[in-house]
């Protein structure tokens, strides 16, 4: 696919976070974009899966499959996430069988038939949009255990530019030889376990030489209604509290160790 | 069913789908532990395989930039016995994420401090996995020896004191309907040494080596079948994407280094062959997946 164009804006998981959603929105359709895409997650964490999808088709947002789309699409037992300690896949699997049930048929077809990726030509960049990885849609590539050559070599494989991907949680880009780069592009679902409660999305922009332009932009929004929200409809306690201090207190055992010292827990 | 030139059935065969996790036996099969449950019986006098040279180590890591390896780990023996680990640590940083797999008992401040300034200056993490088999001397010395329980979680607390989070391997020695308990009992114990955020990691036990004598070998029916790999997600098997060096050469994986048809080559390039899952070994590997990586494991 081509797109004749400069900006694009590029939204990691949602988890269910619709208000942090239209926020991003709001900021994305001030700035002015050209496209925007979503890598995936929709749901997860959060409150009401529904009350994305009319949001993220109203803008035209288009979307790629994440392991929980996939997940909820088919309605399988688990979310894939991808993590091997017993007290993450018991969260996982509170935050799981809400979002499942709480997403409508019409919404679950949606997710079933999702592309897993999308190769773009950006300017005169040749761009992949994945969730985990190419490799694997729940592959964790954290800044501090994906070496640079692991990456090259993925690029060289795909013949590509610019490789983005989201699923971490935790933003960060990497520049890489001649040019090419990695972004994972943060999430919108959740904050950044790093004691702020804003959430992040990426804008790739293109000056027409030299590499792509790459800016991460905090999103402010309602976080104590989200968590009111969160606690209105039984989710669990701790990530009500996620949302309401910044630190992750879920999830930790997939972090790598530098990633984890950053955090409270 | 198709048969390869060595009458291996071909779906039984696993190929190397991408090189992402290189190990180092690096200290071979030398410890100064006599573990009873050790897959590949290391001891104080096993010389079996020898250390790795940190020149031999560097050469597969310049080798491993082009085959896009993602993470390295090093086991044994006991890592710390080479006298070259505080090195061979520190110029890895310089390449990508390292693991180390000790039994927590040599580590000595100099090395740590060391190691604490290396990872300061790499992008890259450090990880420490240290093996207690129990939460109690109880437990864990009749396994690993008389003494070890404290001597590893000294090793723990140190590494906490320098600021690591080590992440604790467990053997799983008990019934299953008791492992939330003693995950539990030890992530308090492990707190209380000065650990305030415990990691654990919990194995199965491998019937091979050591634990042989202890627990005997697999049975005959303890092998995978064509028929279990139909749909299996063969990424959870190791040597789906890893491959282990000793001194002898490439080998599949760090669990069947004894086995001769593990050494598939000299160099990383040669090793790009396809393994057969004929041994009681890979049932574990397919029945648990992930058994060699970081990331705890559940029941």
């Amino acid at each position: 696919m081509n797109v004749p164009c400069n900006r694009i804006a590029l939204l990691g998981g949602i988890y269910s976070n619709y208000l942090a959603l239209e926020v991003a929105l709001r900021d994305i359709n001030y700035r002015g974009v050209d496209a925007i895409y979503c890598l995936g997650d929709l749901g997860a964490f959060g409150p009401f899966p529904d009350r994305v999808f009319p949001l993220l088709d109203e803008q035209g947002v288009q979307c790629i499959q994440g392991n929980y789309d996939h997940s909820v699409g088919h309605a399988l037992d688990d979310c894939q996430c991808g993590y091997t300690d017993p007290r993450d896949n018991y969260f996982a699997q509170k935050s799981y069988d809400y979002t499942l049930k709480n997403t409508s048929d019409t919404n679950r077809c949606y997710l079933q038939h999702l592309p897993k990726q999308r190769q773009l030509h950006f300017g005169r960049h040749r761009v992949l949009l994945c969730h985990g990885s190419p490799r694997r849609v729940n592959e964790f590539l954290w800044e501090s255990t994906t070496t640079d050559h692991y990456l090259d070599v993925l690029l060289d494989d795909l013949e590509i530019d610019c490789l983005f991907a989201t699923h971490t949680g935790i933003k960060w880009k990497r520049d890489l030889n001649a040019g090419r780069r990695f972004v994972n592009v943060g999430v919108l679902g959740r904050p950044e376990n790093d004691g702020q409660t804003c959430v992040w999305y990426t804008l790739v922009g293109d000056h027409g030489s030299g590499p792509v332009d790459i800016e991460f932009v905090p999103v402010h929004y309602d976080h104590r209604r989200l968590a009111r929200e969160m606690k209105g409809e039984g989710l669990p306690e701790a990530f009500q509290q996620t949302i309401l201090t910044g630190w992750w207190t879920t999830c930790l055992e997939s972090l790598p160790s530098k990633e984890r010292k950053k955090g409270r827990f | 069913m198709g048969l390869t030139s060595d009458s291996t059935p071909t779906g039984l065969r696993v190929a190397l789908k991408q090189l992402e996790h290189l190990w180092f036996q690096v200290a071979g099969t030398r410890c100064n532990l006599s573990c009873h449950h050790c897959f590949i019986s290391c001891h104080p006098a096993n010389h079996s395989f020898g250390f790795l040279s940190r020149a031999q180590v560097q050469r597969q890591l310049k080798d491993s930039v082009a085959m896009g390896v993602k993470e390295y780990y090093f086991t044994g023996g006991e890592p710390f016995l080479n006298p070259e680990m505080v090195p061979i640590l520190i110029e890895t940083l310089e390449y990508g994420p390292a693991t180390v797999l000790t039994n927590g008992t040599v580590l000595r401040d100099s090395w740590l401090q060391q190691l604490v300034d290396a990872e300061l200056q790499s992008r890259y993490s450090l990880e420490f996995r240290v093996s207690i088999d129990g939460v109690s001397p109880e437990q864990n010395d009749p396994i690993r020896g008389e003494g070890t329980f404290d001597r590893a979680m000294e090793g723990v607390t140190r590494l906490a004191r320098f600021g690591f989070l080590p992440i604790v391997t467990i053997a799983r020695s008990w019934p299953l309907d008791k492992e939330d308990h003693i995950v539990e009992v030890f992530a308090d114990r492990l707190r209380r040494a000065g650990c305030d955020r415990p990691r654990l990691k919990i194995l199965p036990m491998l019937q091979l080596g050591a634990e042989v004598t202890r627990s005997g070998p697999y049975a005959e029916g303890d092998r995978i079948t064509e028929e279990m790999l139909v749909e299996f997600d063969r990424s959870q098997l190791i040597c789906d994407h890893s491959r282990i060096v000793s001194d002898r050469g490439i080998h599949v994986c760090p669990i069947l280094i004894e086995s001769p048809d593990s050494l598939l080559g000299e160099n990383l390039a040669e090793a790009d062959r396809s393994f057969s899952l004929e041994h009681g070994a890979c049932w574990t590997c397919y029945q648990h997946g992930a058994i060699c990586s970081n990331p705890s494991q559940g029941k």
